[in-house]
């Protein structure tokens, strides 16, 4: 029977949520390809990953070798590429994470397999594989067929749902075909996030701001932000450009390469929606986005919407929220 | 130092409205403003800084039209020696291995003895981040994606990668290498007056694909793994209610919500 391989993504000791979004999510275009799910596990002791495993795949394959502790793209392709060409898999699954950005181009290409990257969802049309993924900051959706089988594909993160599988896999473990250390890349170590003053997970409402602001750094358009989200009694978070820019800390962005957070409020100002930002902030309970362009993604998260210049709605809602606060 | 750095020239789309073109295989682009791939912008800081720290010669290159000679302006107001843009109608449908395939020739044919080569992670029109992972593939070198730090020390570099959540892994990457970087790994500087008019000066070479010793069937539709079948306007699963009417109005209205929601402090 053929094969669908996802790869399982660990660090630290943990599996990593996208692991079982793939092995759950996958479930369907496998059947359509009449294929069985295979998890790929590399890694140093992984004896407690397979346990957790068991359930959600129909075999495990696993790889042990003191050279995969730590992830390293280049020693993960050695073992990949080999396990692939030997079973030929119909196609392999690999995270749009940090990990499979790093790992899954250079895979393929090696092995002149066509790869989909940042997969959101499957078609299978007479047999073959479609590959759906966004262009243009998630505001066009793509249609992609492969040349050839077998297929690659990277997943986006939270684009399946992890939903328990209750399997039983069969283990199979495979001796590692590393001999020698890999010396190109070698880990070193890592660097924790920055701790703040301020934690944004625990705040109950915050503006989050986005390149919509403009120049942050005026002390202007500062001000003005600063004002509503006192009166709201809120903390200022922001989208990444912000960071990039210099204009708030590490510690204040919201998304896949920030914070998770789940406020009561979420009033987000100038926020296209990207999804590495949406990722960090969904589960909000009420969420409020004001931009510009009626067709920015963020409208589709929120639950409610201004379609204006912020610099507009923003010194009024200030306003408005001082005049409630006053006649109480 | 030889110091590739490959770019892109991309629409900005944030703001604007995306329309899907008839035939369903791209977008209009006429009313859309052109610049620089936001990730390269940092690629292309990154390979400045690393001449102005080591010395050497940066070649930026790209694969486009005449309109992206003004990213590759860009290159040289900012600092880079010299530059190429690759055209050819063949290129036309190519995917991002092809693409990947095309740069190597470039790079084999402008600069063949290379110490590294920054691309951005990902470009912010089709998002495959892809193109320079594949690169390093191709020339057999070794690869970084997500680069947030970048620091060179004879014939090897120590490396920050960004993973999720803002945790960091370090490491260290033998060179000649291909750096994919994320934004934010520094600060770009400002295009100056000066810059403008020592770019005038300058070489922009523009190269066909035979000049670079690619025949056609490498690249285009042919020399490509992925087909684009169809473009479309993803389906709304979820939409906002929208406030409607002046900022004093929507302002009023999310403020009497907010209020029934218990979320403004008293
Ligand atoms: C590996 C990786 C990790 C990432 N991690 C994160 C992350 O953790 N967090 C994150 O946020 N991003 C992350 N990103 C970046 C992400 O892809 C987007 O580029 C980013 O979220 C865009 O930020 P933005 O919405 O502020 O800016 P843009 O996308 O530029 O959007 C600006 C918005 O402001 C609106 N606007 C402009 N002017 C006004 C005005 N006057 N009034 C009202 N609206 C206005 C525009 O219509 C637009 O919708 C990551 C990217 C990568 C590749």
């Amino acid at each position: 029977m053929a094969e669908v391989f996802v790869l399982v993504e660990h660090r630290r000791g943990e599996i990593r949520d996208i692991t079982f979004e793939m092995l759950s999510g996958c479930r369907d275009v496998a059947k359509s390809l009449d294929a069985s799910v295979t998890a790929v596990l590399l890694g140093k002791n992984v004896d407690n990953f397979v346990e957790q495993l068991k359930s959600w795949a129909d075999k495990i394959l696993v790889v042990e070798d003191d050279k995969l502790e730590n992830f390293n793209a280049e020693a993960y392709q050695k073992v990949l590429s080999h396990l692939i060409k030997e079973r030929n898999p119909v196609l392999t699954l690999i995270g749009h994470t940090s990990f499979g950005m790093d790992l899954a181009p250079a895979l393929a290409a090696e092995l002149g397999i066509p790869l989909a990257t940042d997969c959101i969802g499957f078609e299978v049309k007479d047999g073959a594989l479609i590959a759906i993924r966004q262009m243009y900051g998630g505001k066009v959706n793509a249609r992609f067929s492969f040349k050839k089988s077998p297929y690659m594909a990277t997943i986006r993160s939270a684009a399946f749902k992890a939903e328990e599988l209750g399997l039983s896999a069969e283990v199979e473990k495979v001796p590692s075909p590393l001999t020698e250390e890999v010396t190109t890349k070698r880990f070193l170590e890592y660097v924790e996030a920055v701790v703040g003053e301020v934690d944004i997970t625990q705040a109950e409402r915050i503006v989050a701001i986005g390149r919509g602001v403009g120049d942050y750094s005026d002390e202007k358009v500062r001000s003005m932000i600063e004002e509503l989200a006192n009166e709201l009694g809120a903390v200022i978070a922001c989208s990444r450009p912000i960071v990039d820019k210099g204009w708030l800390p590490k510690d204040r962005q919201v998304g896949t390469s920030g914070k998770t957070v789940k406020p009561k409020l979420y009033l987000a100002l100038g926020i296209s929606g990207a999804f590495q930002h949406v990722a960090g902030m969904s589960a909000s309970e009420t969420i409020v986005a004001v931009n510009k362009d009626p067709k920015a993604p963020i409208f589709t998260v929120a639950d409610y919407g201004i379609v204006d210049d912020l610099f507009k709605v923003v010194p009024a809602l200030t306003e408005k929220i001082r005049e409630i606060k006053g006649g109480s | 130092m030889k110091i590739v750095v490959c770019v892109k020239h991309v629409p900005d789309t944030a703001e604007a409205d995306v329309v899907i073109t008839p035939d369903k295989k791209g977008i209009k682009k006429e009313g859309l403003a052109f610049g620089i791939n936001e990730w390269d912008e940092y690629a292309l800081e990154e390979a400045i800084l690393t001449k102005e720290k080591y010395g050497g010669e940066v070649v930026a290159i790209t694969i486009g039209g005449k309109d992206s000679e003004d990213t590759l302006r860009r290159c040289l107001a900012k600092g880079a020696d010299r530059a190429v843009r690759v055209e050819d109608p063949a290129l036309e449908g190519s995917d991002a291995y092809a693409l990947a395939k095309a740069l190597g020739a470039v790079i084999k044919k402008e600069m063949p003895d290379y110490d590294i080569i920054f691309t951005g992670t990902q470009a912010g029109d089709d998002g495959f981040a892809q193109v320079g992972q594949t690169l390093a593939e191709t020339l057999g070198i070794p690869h970084a994606a997500l680069v947030t730090k970048v620091e060179i020390q004879d014939g090897k570099a120590k490396i920050h990668r960004e993973l999720e959540g803002g945790l960091e892994e370090v490491l260290e990457i033998q060179l000649p290498a291909v750096l994919a970087v994320q934004t934010g790994i520094n600060e770009p500087r400002y295009v100056s007056i000066m810059g403008i008019r020592k770019a005038k000066k300058k070489e922009l070479k523009v190269l066909n694909l035979s000049d670079v010793g690619l025949s056609p069937d490498e690249v285009g539709e042919k020399g490509s793994l992925l087909k684009l079948e169809e473009l479309y306007v993803p389906p709304v699963e979820k939409m906002a209610e929208i406030l409607t009417g002046a900022p004093e109005e929507t302002a009023a209205r999310l403020a009497s919500i907010l209020d029934e929601k218990g979320l403004i402090p008293k």
